[in-house]
């Protein structure tokens, strides 16, 4: 420690520091602790294996170049860079050269931050060097700067339709956040004009200001850049900005094999502080895109969720799509975060559903090749079902239909309205049921059910199949051959099967056997939901309407015959709002099916 | 009550004085479309629930706008929110919502 190195105006950056690490570290601590047993053993079976190593790396990688929203959009992707890289480095250089010129690591620990001002103008070990350097980063931070103002402005040229409205603390922490460069160029250019002993960029500037009465600035100007740093630490824990921390703590505790569990934990305080408000849900929302709702989409949902208003119009306004977790930067599970977040008490009963029926008792003795779930949805499109049975008896197959009598759910919309107890009742009757079949394949028609068996349902003895993927099978094996059809299909992926479960080249194949199967412009993981999802309990008709046209028109550019979709559910929707030729896969196969 | 010579079913009999409209009118707060219910009875027709079993969505609306909520609370919890009944309204009526709402408006006393 050297007494001559110090300023009053450092006071102001070390309060901020010292504040900013003991907010850090009080939340850190209390997510850790709020982790369930669970989660915490992954974490203790993991911390010490490679997947750390792996970690750093993807820290590295998303935290500091931000690699994700490079792919999405390069020049959001830079200016992202630009902070985090430039200032990061900005940060070590200034370290580097510190030690440099005091020839022993141990220096004052702000000397890193306000070196230029300290600085007596003696020779040290590449001095030129580090001038250089440290004003290219500066320039480097300043272009990013640059950007962030024009996209506040003018969005539309960062290739962002809308972004993220502010909270007033946010607004601080942007302010004070955007004083610090300039400021910080102002400074070391003052200095620069006194000491000369600036880069390319600050000494120019300071030869500049050398023709002002500049030496009555310098204090006054280090005190300023001081102060910003100091608001800026002060107020980032409450802001967007935590995310800066929070996200490096998340990619180390999602290597280590942690997952959400069924409710809110300390991982979930995790994902909702990762957050960076980016904005980059909001175009992607359909929401937004199709029916105008502005304040629903993730990104204001996990805000509304860090500030504790829970407002349950906007929880529950969300089609469980999943395009914004496909497009989310940090790959926060932000539906399965709202899902949390929707959790309601049950009756503490655990007879909820007694009056389901079982399996008769001459069902249970026969041995069959299939258990067909045809689930909720397809009981509204009979054409739907009527198919797969046509198709069962072609195949040759002996098959039992478990919910004939209408009357079995799979639980998915309990569980995504948060009635868990409830769900895990259902579940646990519907997994009775399938497995006294003792069939080789589940097959299911509803792209719900199936998201449901493969991810929920743990205790199923037969692998599950959607019906997608069992004609596929049977026409890849020969049990039933398809005639090709002079007609243009497109395929419309629904989300529960394509992004829920990368079911996409099943359908495309059996597709191509039947006609001619066009491309559309949001086909596979771009697919867009219909709008007659489920999960959403908030959405009136209008705006289902609206999307669903919205959808159709976006699919149909392309004038097909035909719309293929493979979810009832998402037949019915577009159907209902509408007018033209709609069709379930299952009713194509059966359209071209060879009739000896 | 004045005679008019004939007599009225008490089970038909909706005693304004007595019964609690309150729940009903914040049912139509938190789910307007509630309001356009016809009481056509599509969706007690189509529900999963009712196949075996006797619940009646239709019942337990018109309990609920009675003002009857005594066995209403363990009837809603038989649904299982499918949302077939939602499909098949022909007046757009978000009946998944209703329930929900209502299962909460039972429980705060």
């Amino acid at each position: 420690m050297d007494i001559n190195m110090y300023n009053p105006f450092i006071v102001p950056f070390a309060f901020g520091v010292i504040v900013l690490f003991i907010n850090l570290f009080i939340a850190f601590v209390s997510w850790i602790y709020h982790l369930d047993k669970q989660q915490s053993k992954h974490v203790l079976k993991n911390i010490i294996s490679f997947k750390t190593i792996a970690a750093i790396w993807e820290a590295l990688r998303e935290c500091i170049f931000h690699r994700n929203i490079f792919k999405r959009n390069p020049v959001l992707g830079y200016m992202h860079l630009c902070f985090a890289f430039g200032w990061l480095a900005l940060i070590v250089v200034g370290k580097m050269e510190a030690v440099a010129y005091v020839g022993e690591y141990w220096t004052n620990p702000w000397l890193a931050i306000f070196l230029r001002f300290f600085e007596d103008g003696r020779a040290f070990p590449h001095k030129e060097v580090y001038a250089f350097v440290m004003d290219l980063l500066l320039t480097f931070v300043l272009s990013g700067l640059l950007l962030a103002l024009i996209k506040r402005v003018y969005s539309q040229l960062l290739g962002m339709k809308k972004t993220t409205k502010h909270t007033p603390s946010d607004r601080i922490a942007l302010i004070s956040l955007w004083c610090i460069f300039p400021l910080r160029l102002l400074a070391e250019s003052a200095t620069a004009a006194i000491k000369h002993n600036g880069g390319f960029l600050t000494q120019s500037l300071g030869n500049l200001l050398a023709n002002l009465p500049i030496e009555h600035f310098v204090l006054p100007l280090w005190w300023a850049y001081s102060i910003a740093l100091c608001l800026f630490f002060i107020f980032m824990p409450f802001t967007r900005y935590m995310h800066i921390f929070s996200e490096v703590l998340l990619v180390f505790f999602r290597k280590w094999g942690v997952t959400e569990s069924e409710k809110k934990t300390g991982y979930t305080d995790m994902e909702i502080n990762a957050c960076s408000r980016c904005g980059i849900c909001i175009d992607v929302c359909q929401l937004n895109t199709a029916a105008n709702f502005n304040n629903v989409q993730s990104v204001y949902f996990i805000r509304n969720a860090r500030e504790m208003v829970n407002n349950t119009k906007v929880i529950n306004n969300c089609l469980m799509c999943n395009r914004c977790v496909d497009a989310c930067p940090v790959g926060i599970k932000t539906t399965l975060v709202r899902q949390l977040f929707r959790e309601k008490d049950g009756f503490n009963k655990t007879n909820y559903y007694d009056y389901l029926n079982t399996l008769s008792s001459d069902n249970k003795s026969k041995k069959y090749s299939i258990a067909y779930f045809a689930g909720c949805m397809s009981h509204l499109t009979p054409s739907i079902i009527n198919s797969m049975k046509t198709i069962f008896d072609k195949a040759g197959e002996n098959y039992c239909f478990i919910d004939e009598d209408k009357n079995l759910c799979c639980g998915k919309p309990l569980r995504q309205q948060g009635f868990l107890t409830q769900a895990e009742a259902l579940k646990k009757h519907v997994t009775e049921i399938i497995n006294q079949t003792d069939a080789d394949f589940l097959v299911t028609s509803c792209p719900i059910c199936y998201n449901s068996f493969v991810n929920e349902y743990n205790e199923l003895k037969m692998p599950v199949l959607h019906h997608t993927q069992y004609i596929d099978m049977i026409t890849t094996n020969g049990k039933i051959v398809l005639e090709k059809k002079n007609l243009s299909m497109v395929y419309h992926d629904p989300c529960e099967i394509s992004r829920g479960c990368n079911i996409y080249e099943e359908p495309r194949n059996v597709l191509r056997k039947t006609g001619n199967l066009f491309s559309t412009e949001n086909e596979k993981n771009d697919t867009l939901c219909c709008g007659g999802s489920i999960a959403d309990t908030a959405i009136e008709g209008t705006d289902i309407e609206a999307i669903a046209k919205n959808t159709f028109a976006t699919l149909t550019k392309s004038n097909p015959d035909i719309l293929v979709t493979a979810c009832p559910l998402c037949k019915k929707t577009f159907m209902r709002n509408n007018a033209a030729c709609v069709k379930d896969i299952s009713e194509i196969v059966v359209d071209s099916l060879n009739i000896d | 009550m004045i005679s008019f010579g004939f007599s009225l079913n008490t089970s038909r009999t909706i005693d304004i004085d007595a019964d609690n409209f309150d729940k009903c009118h914040s049912l139509i707060n938190h789910v307007p479309s509630y309001k356009r219910c016809i009481g056509c009875g599509g969706c007690a027709a189509t529900c999963s629930a009712q196949q075996h079993s006797q619940f009646n969505i239709l019942k337990c609306n018109l309990l609920f706008r009675r003002g009857e909520y005594d066995t209403l609370s363990n009837e809603l919890d038989k649904c299982m929110l499918c949302g077939k009944c939602l499909l098949v309204c022909p007046r757009n009526v978000n009946t998944r919502a209703m329930i929900i709402s209502m299962r909460n408006l039972l429980k705060t006393k």
